[in-house]
């Protein structure tokens, strides 16, 4: 069942991108960055960790769960530390993601020649 | 030529595109991009003997590596003007954005081309993100104790 859930959610929110892309004037970079802060925006009240628990990996694939991460690192380290947590702990579920993109895409970009 | 005629001329001429099909594709591919997600954690939990958590982080980067790779060689464009939105919200639109960047911008040097261009499209999503985690961070550890 997890696996039509997770289908169903991340299909979801792609459905509702597609949406505001078709019938506003947004381009890619403000649907995205909406969606960022929606994340960050939902788990200000635990909401997007009950998906997670509800609908399983796929509710991690979207961008949303960016905004997801970086306040749950925040927070967690927050506990620890008081307001610098806030600032120290603040990509620290979310590097992977940053630096896996950095890595892969700059040693692709010295492999490959851009398609014209 | 004023400016309505002129709207009325390229309304003619530009294909409409049809939105219902356009939600109906991004619907099934960001499905299918989610499944992927879950089966690889999956797998890899059940296969592997990874731990839940670490699993999820390299479900991330599997996806990154993919859509990195794709994006190199060339085909990823093509697939994100089918697919759009399916493609453009996973983590999948953030590693296109970022290596298609770079790569764009090669020719232009290392520095002046590649470093200065990188997060030309991925940096709003970081900026935003991060500011609206900071300040919903604040209000709720101040107001709510974390």
């Amino acid at each position: 069942m997890i696996f039509l859930y997770s289908f169903l959610f991340c299909g979801l929110v792609c459905l509702i991108g597609q949406i505001i892309l078709d019938n506003t004037n947004f381009t890619p970079g403000h649907v995205t960055g909406l969606f960022v802060v929606i994340g960050a925006f939902l788990d200000s009240f635990g909401l997007y960790d009950k998906f997670i628990k509800w609908f399983g990996a796929g509710t991690l694939v979207p961008i949303t769960s960016f905004g997801h991460s970086l306040i749950h690192g925040a927070l967690n380290a927050a506990e620890d530390k008081g307001l610098l947590g806030l600032l120290a702990g603040m990509f620290s579920l979310t590097s992977v993601g940053i630096v896996a993109a950095i890595v892969f895409g700059f040693i692709l970009t010295m492999l490959f020649k851009a398609k014209d | 030529m004023n400016k309505e005629r002129y709207k009325q001329l390229t309304d003619k001429i530009v294909p409409k595109e049809n939105k219902v099909k356009n939600a109906i594709t991004a619907f099934l591919v960001g499905g299918l991009v989610g499944l992927l997600g879950q089966i690889i954690v999956f797998v890899l939990e059940n296969n592997f003997d990874v731990a839940h958590k670490d699993a999820t982080s390299i479900m991330i980067v599997i996806l990154i590596f993919i859509a990195s790779l794709c994006t190199a060689l060339g085909f990823f464009d093509n697939l994100v003007s089918k697919a759009k939105a399916g493609l453009i919200v996973p983590i999948t639109g953030f590693a296109h954005a970022m290596t298609s960047s770079m790569i764009d911008y090669k020719k232009e040097g290392l520095i002046t081309g590649i470093g200065s261009n990188a997060f030309k499209l991925t940096g709003s999503v970081i900026l935003y993100g991060v500011v609206s985690a900071y300040i919903f961070g604040t209000i709720r550890y101040v107001f709510f104790g974390g």
